[in-house]
């Protein structure tokens, strides 16, 4: 139990990452509306991002902005160790601007399905089509 | 169906547990994502561009060319938008409703009716009409200055401090989507039409992309802003500075038109009339 | 790092994340998807990635709320599951 504890705090950011992402795909398999379907798409991305900004934590740093040397202190060297990682950072800012546009264009495209259909429900939807195809014969 | 899809997220599930058990454990300087890269970013950035947030000199400098293609996403997701939604004529018959001011009374004209002139009696609104609330209109009208004061700040000192293209943009386009949401719609199109909406999308990708071709028209690398040297007067490592600002006001810009346009569409169907 | 604090707003994560999925209200999903991005701004302040959590709650906590309440307002409110 002594050994159990520490190990599960130190990985506690996978373990919930795990869960998040499961969690997304759990909306976009099981849920029928459309409006779940992108909630659970969005909850997958920042899972996503929660695993990159985990990777990139670093014990007894601080954040990624330098200190601005003065004149007397001006040869000692930045140590990368006191830095958190910027890397992933960059990566995941882009990621969420763009998951917002993104999120603009399926919200777009449910909006045009209510238009035609009158519902955001798949299989109502479907079964839409359906009848269509039927009466087309 | 839905068992075989809890039996596959469950066992997917398990797969990713018993991986996460290899890795390494949170906070570890020497894990290989903080060993091989990023250390040279950290201690070179101060003699390569004299930029204290290593964030924006990643952002915008070393790894420049996938920002902007970033930018040309979210650009491209804005023109979707209108080309999924956009409607230009509408089908049904058109009503328009006036409020005469004076009295309060509501006026509903059908097509083809006389439509009463630009007056102080007059005020056009929407079909479903919200009363004038004192509290709301002041505050916005309030707030909604120093908001874009505040993202004009985010984007000039994103050298400095947390902040730069994308989130100044995205404050500067929240400004006005508040200004739509406390007044009306019609309103805030008048104000901020979707043609100048359309054009500032593509004038902050026009923005970076031009700087990236500057800097080859002075004989250099695409995006290699240090061949600006001459054209600010300064010295290289300033140059490299000055160039990002630059491009982090072409990205503010295509940012803040595009969130501006996905609000109009979405909010009006398409129609650009009527909103939230 | 303090741990506890991180492991709180990691539990409000998933919390705020089930709730957004399973409600049957779309508006009140719009509205806890909002808090779900809000904490995650939170997290990321805390882990120390400043950047993005500015962005998480600029762009998150504040226009994607605002997309999902006005394509709720053009589409319909309730759902069956």
């Amino acid at each position: 139990m002594h050994e159990v504890l520490p190990f599960i705090i130190s990985k506690i950011n996978y373990f919930i990452y795990i869960i998040l992402m499961m969690l997304g795909m759990y909306g976009i398999f099981m849920k029928k509306n459309y409006m779940k379907k992108i909630i659970g798409l969005n909850i997958l991305q920042t899972s996503i991002i929660l695993f990159f900004i985990s990777i990139g934590a670093k014990n007894n740093a601080t954040l990624p902005i330098l200190e601005l040397q003065n004149d007397h202190d001006a040869n000692v060297a930045i140590q990368a160790v006191n830095y958190i990682n910027p890397l992933p950072h960059v990566l995941m800012l882009t990621a969420i601007v763009v998951a917002v546009a993104t999120l603009g264009v399926a919200l777009a495209m449910v909006i045009k399905i209510y238009k035609d259909y009158k519902t955001i429900e798949e299989d109502k939807i479907l079964f839409q089509t359906a009848e269509d195809t039927i009466e087309n014969e | 169906m839905k068992i075989t899809g809890l039996i596959l997220l469950f066992s997917l599930g398990g797969l990713l547990f018993y991986g996460a058990i290899d890795f390494p454990s949170w906070g570890d300087p020497n894990s290989p994502a903080s060993s091989h890269l990023s250390p040279y970013y950290i201690e070179h950035t101060m003699e390569d561009t004299s930029v204290p947030n290593v964030v924006t000199s990643i952002l915008a400098d070393y790894r420049g060319y996938d920002t902007m293609f970033e930018t040309i996403v979210i650009f491209t997701a804005g023109i979707a938008c209108i080309f999924l939604l956009r409607t230009f004529k509408s089908s049904i018959p058109e009503s328009r409703m006036y409020r005469h001011i004076p009295t309060g009374i509501t006026l509903r004209i059908e097509k083809g009716g006389k439509v009463p002139d630009h007056s102080d009696h007059f005020e056009r609104i929407d079909s479903v009409w919200i009363p004038y609330d004192l509290v709301i209109r002041t505050t916005c009208r309030m707030v909604i200055p120093f908001i874009q004061v505040f993202a004009f700040y985010v984007i000039a000192h994103g050298h400095y401090s947390p902040g730069g293209g994308f989130q100044g943009g995205v404050i500067l386009g929240a400004s006005f989507v508040l200004f739509a949401l406390g007044f009306n719609l019609r309103l805030a199109i008048r104000q901020m039409s979707e043609k100048i909406t359309v054009f500032m999308c593509a004038l902050g990708v026009f923005i970076y992309a031009g700087t990236g071709i500057l800097c080859m028209v002075f004989k250099s690398n695409f995006l290699d802003y240090s061949a600006l040297a001459s054209l600010f007067a300064t010295d290289p490592i300033t140059a490299r500075s000055y160039g990002i600002l630059i491009v982090e006001i072409g990205v503010g810009i295509a940012v803040m038109g595009v969130m501006i346009l996905l609000y109009y569409n979405l909010a009006s169907g398409g129609k650009h009339k009527e909103g939230l | 790092m303090i741990w506890q604090i991180e492991l709180i707003i990691l539990v409000m994560v998933v919390l705020f994340g089930i709730g957004a999925l399973t409600t049957k209200d779309l508006l009140s999903a719009a509205i806890l998807f909002g808090a779900y991005s809000f904490m995650l701004c939170l997290l990321w302040a805390i882990m120390g990635a400043v950047d993005v959590a500015f962005t998480e709650a600029s762009v998150g906590a504040g226009i994607s709320t605002v997309l999902f309440v006005s394509a709720v307002y053009r589409t319909t409110r309730s759902t069956d599951n």
